[in-house]
């Protein structure tokens, strides 16, 4: 397959732009997504292509937003609805998940909400405690929803564009700190990916690293470091937090006996906790050592530089964490 | 001023009425029998002359969203009696399939999207359908009731202003019955006539209307659809209205907080009596016709609660079905 090296945020404009020009019910929505061009860029260009029709600019009405693709989509349209970042999508919980989440439940069928809520994820530099959450795994907590979280470009283009044609509501975060990363995208305008299916990103037999989104590349970096001593790290992208592909999971672990969960979110009732107990409920006699986590210190994030970096995750907290069980 | 409602649609409009007072009437029956169970259950009795009026003022080609108290609305879309009784005692043959229960009684070939049990939640979601609308150019109109007591959460402020802003064809109706489950409106609401908030948003104020009088609520709902459906953009309608019974069936301290006011609705302002009153002044030999009405609706509510306690609960297939799109 043909691919060009694009950085993430080109990848995910990209596969929106193809979608929009593919199908015509698929319209963005959001704040500055067309005059603005889009607060990540993602949409830049859009207006231009599209018209106002199709690029619409919000208010600051996160509920609104939220409840108002909701509604678009149950009478047909599919819409992909922006949070300029998903520290504000926490005014829209009720709409993601009390209604886009339940109404095809909740009627039994009648109604579907095909939708795509984006979002931009994780921290800025200093951004503080209000602007730098990590909150999928919340997201991920209620069944109805689907929650796409890639950690390359390739997988963003192919997994935005599986979300946009799905028929389910789907949240699509997007770390921030990913969107200037560039890699090989597929050129094919029917790349997509499918729904709930982890990849297995580097292959080792030592320990399996269990990650998504930004934890890829810290899981990656220290698979590469732990190398030089001879510890082999398997590396498992999640890609999906729900569906959860505990399958790709539990083959790893068959094989290593070991594990560490990475994540840039919180360490309470975390993606770190499910994956920990699903492997002791399920894993129990292939379990060698016990399962090790990386998160988030357990504080709000604050301004200062060197305590901010400080209660976050990186390379050398993963080599640490594969140290202690190896 | 949209003209007077004919002598066919009167008697129409007397037939819902009585229908839904029936209806309303033998569920709280049946709930103190328990045979209708669960905590919620919201009756419309007094509001009857609101969603009569309304929807009488549209096509079946337009489209209907309300809150929780939504069996007369149902009702008022000509839905199956059967079919919503059955979904009030939780079976399969209700209309979702005895999964969302009272609050949540709605039909996809009503274009009635449904009754919704978080306060203001369906605000957003109803713009959303009429945005669909605009965006398809189908010409077809939204309605959105929406009660007193919403108008004080953030949804009801988003949703009318992003409705101005796109011009979206929606006819807001506030039903105002003076109490938000129990909080007079004079406790809750700096500006009490709510109908002027429609000037906040630059919107077209519909104004106040008497709630118990259906040939008023038709015209003044008619003329609000036909600014609407000419692409003049939302109108906001007050309707004043009164609850004849508790907030919900939890309620039970009601008739005794307001029995003055109560009693003067049901003597005086009885909104079935005074459409009665009005089709007997108006035209000849009509009373042997509603006597009629009022007999069939006692037999089509006998008859749906047979049609419900005969229909079987759902098991665990229907558990499981419909979380998502498969």
């Amino acid at each position: 397959m043909a691919s060009k090296n694009l950085p993430m945020r080109e990848a995910l404009r990209q596969a929106l732009m193809e979608e929009m020009r593919r199908d015509e019910r698929v319209f963005v929505m959001g704040q500055e997504v067309g005059q603005w061009q889009g607060t990540h860029r993602v949409t830049a260009g859009f207006l231009d292509e599209f018209g106002k029709k199709r690029v619409k600019d919000t208010p600051i009405s996160e509920m609104a937003i939220g409840g108002l693709a909701v509604g678009a989509a149950m009478a047909g349209l599919r819409p992909v609805a922006e949070f300029m970042t998903i520290n504000f999508a926490f005014l829209a919980l009720d709409a993601i998940v009390n209604h886009a989440a339940k109404i095809h439940y909740m009627f039994d069928g009648m109604f579907k909400v095909p939708l795509v809520f984006r979002a931009a994820s994780g921290w800025g530099n200093q951004a503080t405690a209000t602007h730098s959450h990590t909150p999928e795994p919340i997201f991920a907590h209620f069944p109805g929803l689907y929650v796409a979280c890639p950690a390359t470009p390739a997988d963003a283009k192919g997994m935005l564009k599986t979300a946009i044609r799905d028929e389910n509501p789907i949240l699509f975060t997007e770390s921030i700190a990913l969107y200037p990363k560039p890699g090989p995208v597929p050129e094919d305008d029917d790349f997509t990916l499918p729904i709930g299916k982890a990849e297995v990103k580097r292959e080792g037999k030592h320990v399996t690293l269990i990650t998504y989104a930004r934890g890829l590349e810290w899981s990656l970096a220290a698979a590469k470091e732990l190398a030089k001593d001879g510890v082999e790290c398997e590396v498992v992208d999640m890609r999906w937090l729900r569906p959860l592909d505990m399958d790709t999971v539990y083959e790893s672990f068959k094989k290593t006996n070991r594990a560490v969960v990475v994540e840039e979110s919180l360490p309470m009732y975390s993606f770190g906790s499910e994956i920990a107990a699903r492997l002791q409920e399920d894993m129990f006699d292939y379990m060698d050592a016990p399962i090790q986590r990386v998160t988030s210190m357990d504080v709000p994030l604050p301004y200062a530089r060197k305590i901010e970096l400080m209660a976050l995750p990186d390379k050398d907290k993963v080599v640490e964490a594969v140290k202690r069980i190896v | 001023m949209a003209k007077k409602p004919t002598k066919e649609q009167m008697l129409e409009f007397y037939r819902q009425m009585v229908l839904i007072r029936e209806f309303e009437t033998v569920c709280d029956d049946l709930y103190s029998q328990k045979r209708i169970t669960g905590v919620y259950m919201h009756l419309y009795s007094g509001h009857e002359a609101s969603g009569v009026g309304a929807l009488g003022a549209i096509e079946p080609s337009d489209h209907v969203m309300t809150a929780y108290r939504d069996h007369g609305i149902a009702l008022a879309r000509d839905i199956d009696a059967n079919l919503l009784m059955a979904e009030m005692m939780g079976r399969v043959d209700g209309v979702g399939g005895g999964k969302g229960g009272s609050m949540h009684l709605a039909s996809i070939d009503h274009n009635f999207w449904g009754g919704y049990a978080i306060v203001g939640g369906h605000l957003p979601l109803s713009a959303g359908i009429a945005f669909a609308q605009q965006y398809n150019e189908t010409g077809a109109v939204t309605l959105s009731f929406i009660g007193d007591g919403a108008t004080n959460n953030g949804y009801f402020h988003e949703s009318l202003n992003m409705s101005a802003v796109w011009k979206l064809p929606i006819v807001w109706i506030i039903e105002n019955n003076f109490v938000g489950m129990g909080t007079r409106i004079e406790d809750s609401s700096g500006q009490p006539e709510l109908h002027k908030r429609a000037i906040a948003y630059g919107m077209k104020d519909g104004g106040r209307v008497d709630g118990q009088n259906v040939v008023e609520v038709y015209q003044s709902v008619k003329s609000a659809v036909d600014y609407a459906r000419e692409g003049n953009g939302p109108v906001l309608i007050e309707v004043l209205t009164y609850r004849y019974k508790g907030h919900g069936v939890s309620d039970r301290s009601y008739d005794q907080r307001f029995a003055d006011e109560l009693k003067e609705y049901q003597e005086n302002r009885d909104p079935i009596t005074l459409a009665r009153r009005y089709i007997t002044e108006n035209y000849k030999n009509v009373e042997s016709q509603l006597d009629t009405f009022d007999e069939e609706a006692q037999k089509t509510v006998a008859e749906a609660v047979e049609f419900a306690e005969n229909s079987p609960e759902p098991g665990y297939d229907e558990l499981i079905r419909n979380v998502y799109v498969e």
